[in-house]
């Protein structure tokens, strides 16, 4: 059985859906505390949505220096499964293990609402299970989830296939239409050169019960699962 | 030596500032229609115990690099210098 972490930071509000949502597809969850470095052995590590620090300065930028981030940093050198959802995604661009930077959203509103996002490649600890072009229901509730970054690093990002998922309508079309918060192409989530560090705007710990709604996130959850016992 | 610095920190030319663009769009419902650009940045004071002010202000540069600025979205300037006690 995988044992997935959760680090629980001061703000964060999404830990135990990330917690009950491992326990509901057959993992075991571990929380983890923000101010411990230890990651007690877990196989994978999510860093949930929030508002970590109260948000301070930035988004995730007061997260990027707890001691259990610096702990997170080594596991995903080492190749670890990390997993940043939401505010989870804002530290790990804080961090550097992802490029970018997400900033208030086009239209200055908090959007929650359920979204389409497109998987643009299997090769990631979260879409192994899934094909490229697959389109996956999962709903976003973010204010400053707008990816954005310079130019050059942005031909970067496409050029070495860094994007994780689009934004797009149900059938897979890629548009401004369906573009929620002003990303740069769309982009709703990235991965690193490796693929084990994802980072997305959207919410799969929400989407895993179909009692409660679309079951978009499944996927995701189950792939980085089925990942986290195999790691070297 | 103790020096108080002043940090501004400001969203990169050309990037949305929302902040800006709601005091901006508050502005004509107070009467005034002729303001444009507004934009809203942060300000931060600090203190710092060097040898000399390069020091002082290398640290400052350095804190507000890693720190109070994203230099992926935003520009600072650190502002003139004084000696404190």
């Amino acid at each position: 059985m995988a044992r997935v972490g959760v680090i629980t930071f001061p703000g964060s509000n999404d830990d135990r859906a990330a917690l009950r949502a491992t326990r509901f597809l057959g993992g075991e969850p571990v929380a983890l505390w923000h101010a411990d470095p230890d990651l007690k052995g877990v196989d994978a590590v999510i860093l949930p949505g929030g508002f970590s620090y109260g948000d301070y300065l930035r988004t995730g930028a007061i997260a990027r220096f707890a001691p259990a981030l610096a702990s997170v940093r080594g596991f995903a050198e080492r190749g670890g499964p990390v997993l940043g959802i939401c505010n989870g995604f804002q530290i790990l661009c804080e961090t550097g293990l992802l490029p970018g930077a997400l900033i208030r959203n086009r239209d200055l509103r908090f959007i929650c609402r359920w979204v389409d996002v497109r998987v643009e490649t299997a090769d990631t600890v979260v879409t192994q299970g899934s094909a490229t072009g697959d389109v996956l229901r999962i709903p976003i509730k973010h204010g400053e989830g707008q990816w954005i970054t310079s130019k050059e690093e942005a031909a970067r990002v496409e050029g070495e296939g860094l994007v994780a998922f689009r934004y797009c309508a149900a059938d897979g079309t890629v548009d401004d239409a369906h573009n929620p918060n002003g990303s740069i192409g769309n982009i709703a989530g990235l991965r690193n050169e490796r693929g084990n560090v994802v980072g997305l705007m959207p919410h799969p710990e929400h989407a895993v019960d179909s009692d409660l709604g679309p079951t978009g996130g499944r996927p995701l959850l189950e792939s980085l699962m089925a990942f986290a016992p195999e790691r070297t | 030596m103790k020096r108080r610095f002043e940090v501004i920190i400001t969203l990169k030319e050309g990037l949305l500032d929302p902040q800006g663009k709601a005091v901006e769009g508050s502005l004509p419902a107070m009467g005034w229609g002729n303001v444009s650009h507004v934009r809203v940045g942060k300000h931060v004071e600090l203190t710092v115990d060097a040898g000399s002010e390069d020091t002082a202000r290398a640290r400052v540069e350095e804190i507000t690099t890693r720190l109070l600025s994203n230099p992926v979205i935003e520009d600072f300037r650190v502002l003139e210098t004084e000696e404190v006690e």
